[in-house]
């Protein structure tokens, strides 16, 4: 089972390449697509109950034994309803696009420069930079949060969007500057030449010339930060204290752990479900950008 | 007053890599100069200093008679075309030719007049809302001189302009190359792998090896005249035979033969004789300076046939001729003519070349000629 | 070489400077400076006892540390969670990579469904699971007891200590397994055909190649994706934080919950930065030591 195929499939072996296994290439056929389908169920399968218990009825998620295919009549769709009524995720969901946008936006407009910075401008030290940016990716927030609690504290920041979106761009810098980067080196040096014949300056050179040329990669490492920003707990939990000011992963979180005892299942999952589609929707769209820039940002950095 | 002029120019990567050692020359109005060299001579790595995109080690760059070593490329009024046209793959091709002028500033409607003269010039009126990747090499080729040619620069500057066209496009812009650059006398910096480019194409051929200045004459005269031994093989296709040969009073030994070395100099222990196979005949009955030798080696060059001889008495000796392509030849014993007066000379020691009476012992003009 | 004789080199530098600035002064606001200061702070005691006033108190938080039994449990606990669950999503990770690298038809959207998990909000998808290991209405005890069979009664998963720590590891093996498998898969896809067919004709079996070609020449990516996983299971937080609470009883109290826990509900912010401190340490240590160990490996294999 070595054939590393690339985009093209090769279904039929090579001929007069016998192997041993000739015979049972069938049952290799079998195996491989189980195992294709238990990779989809493993992926899947937990989004896919959430979807199911949200348009359930109460009934029915409290039902024994478990109903999974609902029957008709047990379809509904008030644990939606109920989100954007009882509870206020509309404004949630406003909360976490807005930081989310507004820090990508940041991250992108700050960390492009500098991975230009790094990669052609050829700065003293600029290996040590690397390593402490690289070094720096590896760091959980946890190690962050206290001292940024501090900052949030003295400089009257919490319950402001900029107590969310500084530190997003901040935590999403890091990988920018290494995607971009990369991005960069690739670019056919003699554009760059040209453009500075031609009497364009460093910040010129950025903005007219490479930076609408890597248009793609920007949104690669935009999505990557979009991503990050979006899925952010332990800040958004710390710093946004106030009910309407919650991002979607807080308020979801909080919605089941207020009473223990009429835990509301049908809305958690319908919360699951809101909070989850944005990053469905972008994996389904950018499957590609998103595999590219992680591995970019990850081996090549 | 020379427009472009550079002074003990050299560049040192590192101790190991100094592609520049010491280069000093000067580009006239009206010239047209070309580099050429072996891969990895220094060639892009001068023009590169000229432009400003690395800077000199050592030495000066000076345009117009001032020192420009401190400037930005984009200061120094220089156009640069790159082998690979380098055109921004986001802009329209007007935008592409436009851009260097709407960063100086240029007023709008000059700006169009100009890009619309030139873009007229090369033929581009149809494809100037096109972008770069919408174009075929040709046209990209052109939309890179039309951006050059538009900026009415001080200097200007090429590297390999040609070299990613097929051949048939090749020829024919390179004459395109010639009646723009003909027409107008701002200083040109050419360099080209290709030695009729180099040719055709230019009033002075800069012949670089090993970081130093070999050469610098009009093109007739580095074919006719090559200073030294690197020029007369690197210069002319096929390669010069270039033969190492044993002297006895005043002849070089040459096998079984015996070549009258021309007066002028003392004639060394060993010579270096040289002669273009294009200029190997074959001998006529009644010539008396004449060399035997055994045809091993056919190679048909279309118009005529380059035949390796092995020279009698000689068994190592190859001499290599042009001949007309309307006999066959085949492990022949031919007899071959070398006219005297088509024969370099050149010392077996430095391989400069000796100074025959026959030429009238014109020495070159003091340019440091070095190895 | 000196650069102050190239006056054209020099402006590019200042410019290079400023476009880097920006970037440099958040990162290190956001970065060294909570860092630097939990290192100050650790050597302070500033909680309720002091009237939240930091007072100098030597090594006193660290000689607290040592001898707090809750500390070392969520060390202990910190180390399961990473351990185990590295070497079940590396394991996994492979195959799910070696899966996706063959051809078969709808290949693509298998790979778009694969790395799914990996985009997903972790405090929500702690959720679904919370849910899925319910123990009155969750789906897995019923497929246990309904299908399968294995169990007569359904389990109270997430209430037992034991169980409640595997569950949070298979939360989060799922999780992550298709970010090992996006960089696994790179790398299988950057190893040659040739070097397999070649191998094959000398006779060797499919998993005599997997060991001698696959496995060596994946290393690095092997390595990187440890190192990345490493860092986050370490410092895990919103998952167990969601999920079990840390509990049953502090069963999955990991460290990152003790610290926020100390600093959050006890307001003990000098012990906290020791405890951030160590943390820190510990991760430095670890990365440190598989950094040198990667570029041993990179330089024996040749790869980059
Ligand atoms: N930035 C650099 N750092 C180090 N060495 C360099 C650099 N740029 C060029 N070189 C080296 O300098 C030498 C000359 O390079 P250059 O590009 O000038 O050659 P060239 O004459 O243009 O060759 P070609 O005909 O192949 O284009 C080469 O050996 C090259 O490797
Ligand atoms: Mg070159």
């Amino acid at each position: 089972m070595t054939t590393t195929a690339h985009d093209t499939p090769r279904q039929t072996p090579p001929a007069g390449h016998a192997t041993p296994g000739a015979q049972s290439f069938p049952l290799k056929k079998v195996l491989l697509w189980v195992a294709i389908i238990a990779v989809v169920l493993f992926s899947l399968g937990p989004v896919l109950w959430q979807w199911l218990t949200s348009i359930k009825t109460n009934d029915a998620i409290t039902e024994l034994p478990v109903v999974y295919f609902p029957a008709p009549n047990q379809y509904t769709l008030q644990h939606y309803i109920e989100l954007f009524t009882r509870e206020r995720f509309g404004a949630y969901i406003f909360n976490s696009a807005f930081v989310a946008i507004t820090s990508t936006l940041l991250c992108l407009a700050i960390g492009s420069p500098a991975a230009y910075a790094l990669a052609r401008l050829r700065l003293p030290g600029e290996q040590f930079i690397l390593a402490a940016v690289l070094i720096v990716t590896l760091f959980p927030y946890i190690l962050l949060f206290l001292g940024l609690l501090e900052i949030v504290r003295v400089t009257g920041l919490a319950n402001n969007y900029l107590a969310l979106i500084i530190p997003y761009t901040a935590i999403n810098l890091p990988l920018t500057i290494l995607v971009m980067r990369s991005f960069f080196q690739q670019l056919p040096r003699d554009l760059e030449d040209s453009a500075k014949v031609d009497g364009y300056n460093t910040v010129q050179m950025l903005t007219q010339i490479v930076l609408p040329m890597t248009l793609p990669a920007l949104v690669t490492t935009g999505i990557l930060a979009f991503i990050f920003a979006w899925n952010e707990y332990i800040f958004a939990l710390t710093f946004m204290t106030r009910e309407n000011l919650k991002t979607i992963p807080v308020a979801a979180a909080q919605l089941g752990g207020t009473t223990l005892f009429d835990v509301p299942f049908g809305p958690l999952a319908a919360a699951t479900i809101v909070g989850t589609l944005p990053l469905i929707l972008l994996v389904l769209f950018f499957q590609r950008k998103i595999v590219q820039g992680l591995t970019s940002g990850a081996v090549k950095g | 007053m020379a427009k472009l002029e550079l002074r003990h120019l050299n560049k040192t990567y590192s101790p190991k890599i100094v592609p520049v050692k010491d280069l000093s020359l000067a580009v006239e109005d009206g010239e047209f100069l070309t580099f050429v060299g072996p891969s990895g001579c220094g060639k892009s790595t001068t023009l590169r200093m000229i432009a400003g995109l690395e800077q000199p080690t050592k030495g000066e760059v000076r345009i117009g008679d001032r020192n420009v070593n401190a400037k930005a490329p984009g200061d120094r009024n220089i156009a640069m075309v790159f082998q690979s046209y380098a055109l921004y793959p986001h802009m329209t091709v007007h935008d592409n030719i436009a851009s260097g002028l709407k960063l100086q500033k240029v007023p709008s409607n000059e700006i169009r007049h100009r890009v619309a003269e030139t873009g007229h010039i090369l033929g581009l009126e149809e494809l100037m809302d096109r972008k770069p990747a919408k174009l075929s090499g040709g046209q990209r080729q052109r939309v890179a001189l039309a951006r050059a040619l538009v900026r009415r620069p001080d200097v200007f500057l090429l590297d390999e302009p040609l070299s990613n066209l097929d051949a048939l496009l090749r020829e024919q812009v390179r004459a395109e190359l010639k009646q723009i650059f003909d027409a107008q006398s701002t200083p040109v910096v050419y360099v080209t792998h290709d030695q009729t480019e180099a040719m055709t194409l230019s009033t002075k051929v800069a012949v670089l090896n090993n970081g130093y200045l070999q050469q610098l004459d009009a093109p007739h005269e580095i074919y006719n005249k090559p200073a030294n031994q690197f020029v007369a093989g690197f210069i002319g296709s096929p390669q010069m035979n270039l033969l190492t040969l044993k002297c006895q009073s005043n002849n070089a030994i040459l096998g079984d033969y015996r070549i009258p070395i021309p007066g002028g100099f003392a004639p060394p222990p060993e010579i270096v004789l040289g002669i273009r196979p294009e200029h190997v005949r074959l001998a006529r009955p009644d010539e008396r300076q004449t060399i035997q030798g055994q045809v091993f080696l056919v190679e048909n060059l279309g118009m005529s046939y380059l035949l390796s001889v092995r020279v009698k008495g000689a068994e190592n000796v190859t001499v290599r001729a042009l001949l007309s392509a309307d006999q066959r030849w085949n492990n022949e014993d031919l007899t071959l003519a070398l006219p005297l007066e088509s024969i370099h000379w050149f010392n077996a020691q430095n391989g400069d070349r000796l100074p025959t009476t026959h030429e009238e012992a014109r020495l070159d003009q003091g340019i440091p000629v070095k190895r | 070489m000196t650069t102050t004789t190239d006056p054209i080199r020099a402006r590019e530098q200042r410019t290079g400077w400023l476009l880097l600035a920006p970037a440099a002064l958040i990162l290190l606001a956001i970065y060294a400076y909570p860092i630097g200061r939990a290192f100050v702070l650790s050597f302070f005691t500033e909680n309720l006892g002091t009237g939240l006033e930091p007072v100098f108190s030597g090594v006193d938080n660290y000689v607290r540390m040592a001898l707090d039994g809750r500390f070392w449990l969520s060390i202990w606990n910190s180390t399961i969670f990473t351990v185990v669950s590295l070497i079940l999503e590396l394991i996994l990770g492979m195959a799910f990579a070696l899966i996706l690298d063959q051809a078969f038809r709808g290949r693509g959207i298998v790979r778009t469904i694969a790395i799914l998990p990996w985009a997903l909000p972790t405090a929500i998808i702690a959720l679904a699971w919370r849910w899925i290991f319910n123990d009155q209405y969750g789906v897995w005890n019923d497929m246990l007891v309904n299908w399968f069979h294995i169990l007569e009664n359904p389990v109270n998963w997430l209430g037992n200590p034991t169980w409640a720590m595997i569950c949070v590891i298979a939360a989060d093996v799922w999780k992550t397994t298709s970010f090992v498998s996006i960089l696994l898969l790179a790398g299988l896809q950057s190893i040659s055909q040739d070097l397999y067919e070649a191998h094959s004709i000398d006779g060797a079996t499919p998993w005599q190649s997997f060991r001698q070609i696959t496995l060596p020449l994946l290393m690095p990516q092997i390595l990187i994706a440890s190192l990345f996983r490493f860092a986050q299971a370490f410092g895990i937080f919103d998952l167990p934080q969601v999920m079990t609470g840390g509990g049953p009883g502090g069963a999955t109290e990991m460290v990152s919950l003790y610290i926020y826990a100390t600093v959050m509900n006890y307001l003990d912010f000098g012990y906290g930065a020791a405890l951030v401190v160590i943390t820190f340490l510990v991760l430095v240590a670890v990365v440190a030591l598989s950094t040198f160990f990667l570029s041993k490996v990179r330089n024996a294999t040749g790869v980059q």
